[in-house]
């Protein structure tokens, strides 16, 4: 079973058992006991019983008051994934409770271990159509992996217990509790906080088949062309060390998805690199020529496999991953190795014949070589005078040597950002991956500040994306996250110019994008920035942005018409894969 | 894959807003559900959802994997028609003056083993149960005599070899009894909420 928490051994003071207690009270008597000491939230009518408890509380729990619900969600997801602890947003009901929705779905699709706390009217009201009444148990229950809604008190230690275990453990997800205001308010007699780690409903994870790992083994040793493609699930296992055993004494290639990036090292020498639309060319390419696929904690997204009936049609699949309903989804599997893969992966490595596929492995070099020739080469080291993204994550990777947490936004500058990063630790890719929310950018860097203090947070946005939640900028000036925010600005929503572009006759409609003076904006919000244009100005001013105590703001134009290459384009195959 | 009739059995929680989040699954998709009853099983505590759907094979198990996945749902089975026993139940309100007067009705009624509920001077109200096609063609003819009111009720099915669960089931209550349902005392109470 996964456990993404399972050692807070922080000692805070509790409230004993057989005391009488507020409902709120409750609430963050189990924060402290599931070891939660940030809160990203926003306060209102409904939830004010808790914020009025949360006053007695300020010494054991961190709140970071954001500028907007959505913010707080994000930055809980940003918390999340660089911790690999639950993220906590506290939201009022109707309008605070629905800013939540965009956030919960991004988390569910990601599987992020979110729990959301939410202020309903009373409940003598429910239904009647009261002040910032909305129904959002029913809202969201497409978007959670549970919610709940509490009318009474003493339900509180026992509906948050089970929230946390249900976010954290087996395929994370976002929980949310709807707690009435009545049932704040209500004093009972409190008898203590139990963790919950049964349901007996709800199984984690599957039990692992020992046959099919069985099956999987002698298919993978007996494969010629072997070849891995792992996903988050490899992070969201903590199973880092595990994988990169298996993939060692395979000698598998392996390539990463959007979500796995950071999971193994970027230089490790079987790394080749990133899949789907704008991936690499040799992991597209070799998809459709490997002879054993093994999938591991990945979920066959389209942006992965391109056209779904010419995907890897002359391969074996392997799947490993800790959610059934994913075996069989889109790709179908020939040995699915249900379970979470830190227990399943090292059953696997010990069934594995020590393999040499050196020859194999050349061949993803060889097309990796056609692929700088043809792309990354001009986009790293452009030789016009404007700028290029790609350019611009070179020398970020120079400055920061890979240690850096990366946050992106949703676009152009995300892929390239994806693309070119260096990672050299886990839990270092923040990004919204299945949702692709514009937006996620600003706030989830603040949740990743706080996730990783220790650590550099360079929030990479685009100019787009930025001016959708930019009321973040608020929470850094007041609570003072160190966020370096990294806007590459081409004066365009570029991604959708790529495909006006490239599938639409160049109809540029609704993509030519102004923005406001972005380091004034900053300033206004006593934050330091700078703003450049000029190739000889990007080491310098990255160099300051880093050396910056505190947050930062650097916008850096670049070319306003560049694409990112190379590309799958949507209903093609991905060894169609476009370099140009 | 070809479509065809699908039974979906699935064993819950009785938690409130189980319906909702089920069907979300299938409405998601595009998917109409033909029929949905929730019961009681046999166990206390644990509910049961019968739907009936028409839909490929390969769908069906991946809407079962995907209602699995809800953290309050026990088991899910999807069986074809000849793995189970099923009956659908209807009632039909007809004239009594027809009844009385066409002796093909009464001979049609009593054909399909509909039996009396209600007998008023105006009208009677019959009750029959059996599979989908019966009560559809007994609804067809009675519609040609001033059938007043129908209504059927959704299928229920019973797994042919369902015994294994059954057991499994006994055992969940029996090391952990369900938990109570708080219900919402003020809605309960509070009649005036609702009075418009």
């Amino acid at each position: 079973m996964s456990t993404l928490e399972k050692t807070e051994t922080k000692k805070t003071q509790t409230i004993a058992a057989n005391t009488q207690i507020s409902g709120s009270q409750a609430v963050l008597e189990a924060l402290i006991h599931e070891g939660v000491d940030t809160v990203f939230g926003y306060p209102g009518g409904a939830i004010m019983p808790i914020y009025d408890a949360l006053y007695d509380y300020n010494d054991k729990i961190k709140h970071i008051l954001v500028r907007h619900e959505q913010g707080g969600i994000h930055a809980a997801q940003g918390f999340a994934r660089t911790s690999g602890r639950v993220g906590v947003a506290f939201a009022t009901s109707g309008p605070g409770a629905t800013n939540l929705v965009t956030g919960l779905a991004d988390a569910m699709i990601d599987s992020n271990p979110i729990v959301c706390i939410t202020g309903q009217v009373f409940a003598s009201l429910l239904g009647t159509d009261a002040f910032q009444e909305t129904d959002v148990v029913n809202i969201t229950s497409p978007v959670t992996k549970w919610n709940y809604q509490v009318t009474d008190a003493t339900e509180i230690p026992a509906v948050l217990a089970k929230a946390f275990h249900i976010a954290r453990t087996g395929r994370p997800g976002p929980v949310l509790i709807d707690i009435t205001k009545n049932a704040q308010m209500q004093l009972f007699d409190y008898e203590g906080y139990e963790k919950c780690n049964h349901i007996r409903s709800y199984r984690p994870a599957p039990i692992v088949r020992k046959e099919y790992v069985e099956a999987a083994a002698e298919l993978i040793n007996a494969a010629k062309k072997p070849f891995v493609i792992f996903g988050q699930g490899v992070i969201l296992g903590k199973a880092e060390q595990e994988f990169k055993e298996f993939i060692e004494k395979g000698g598998f290639p392996a390539a990463t998805t959007v979500m796995g990036l950071s999971a193994l090292e970027t230089d490790h020498p079987q790394h080749v690199g990133m899949l789907g639309m704008h991936g690499n060319y040799a992991p597209n390419v070799m998809t459709n020529e490997c002879d054993v696929l093994i999938a591991i904690g990945m979920r066959f997204d389209d942006r992965v496999t391109g056209r779904l009936d010419k995907y890897a049609k002359q391969a074996k699949v392997v799947h490993l991953d800790i959610d059934p309903a994913e075996i069989d989804k889109n790709v179908k599997t020939t040995v699915p190795v249900w379970g979470d893969c830190k227990e399943t992966l090292p059953q696997l490595t010990a069934l594995l014949t020590p393999t040499d596929h050196s020859e194999w492995l050349q061949k993803f070099r060889e097309l990796e070589q056609e692929e700088i020739k043809e792309v990354i080469y001009n986009e790293l080291n452009p030789t016009s005078d404007i700028m290029t993204m790609g350019e611009v994550i070179r020398v970020l990777n120079e400055l920061t040597g890979g240690n850096a947490v990366i946050v992106t936004d949703v676009g152009q500058h995300q892929m390239v950002a994806c693309r070119y990063a260096k990672f050299n630790s886990s839990k270092s890719n923040v990004t919204s991956g299945g949702l692709g929310t514009m937006g996620f950018g600003l706030p989830a860097a603040i949740g990743a500040w706080y996730g990783a203090p220790d650590r550099d947070v360079i929030a990479i946005i685009g100019d787009g994306g930025f001016q959708m939640t930019l009321q973040e900028l608020g929470t850094i000036m007041q609570f003072g996250a160190k966020v370096k925010i990294l806007i590459l600005n081409n004066e365009f929503l570029g991604m959708v110019r790529q495909w006006q572009q490239l599938f639409h006759d160049k109809r540029y409609s609704f993509v030519n994008i102004t923005s406001p003076d972005f380091v004034v904006l900053a300033k206004s919000y006593y934050l330091d920035g700078n703003k450049i244009s000029d190739r000889k100005d990007l080491e310098s001013a990255l160099k300051t942005m880093l050396a910056h105590d505190g947050g930062y703001l650097l916008e850096v134009m670049v070319g306003k018409e560049n694409n990112v290459f190379p590309m799958v384009a949507q209903g093609t195959s991905v060894s169609e894969i476009r370099l140009k | 894959m070809e479509k065809q009739e699908f039974t979906i059995t699935l064993y819950t929680e009785n938690a409130i807003g189980m319906i909702g989040r089920i069907s979300n699954i299938f409405s998601r998709r595009k998917i109409n559900i033909e029929s949905l009853n929730t019961s009681p099983s046999e166990v206390e505590g644990i509910h049961r959802f019968t739907i009936l759907i028409t839909e490929s094979e390969d769908v069906v198990r991946k809407l079962c994997r995907q209602i699995e996945k809800q953290v309050e749902v026990l088991k899910a089975y999807f069986n074809t028609n000849d793995e189970l026993i099923w009956q659908e139940q209807a009632l039909y309100k007809v004239p009594t003056e027809v009844v009385n007067e066409k002796v093909y009705v009464e001979r049609l009624l009593r054909e399909y083993g509909a039996n009396v509920v209600v007998i008023r001077p105006d009208y009677i109200v019959f009750e029959t149960a059996g599979h989908r096609e019966e009560i559809d063609k007994l609804t067809q003819e009675l519609t040609k005599y001033g059938l007043i009111e129908f209504v059927r009720g959704a299928r229920i099915a019973i797994i042919k070899a369902s015994a294994g669960f059954h057991e499994k089931l006994k055992q969940f209550e029996q090391q952990e009894p369900a938990p109570e349902i708080v219900e919402n005392e003020f809605l309960d109470q509070q009649d005036q909420v609702f009075t418009m």
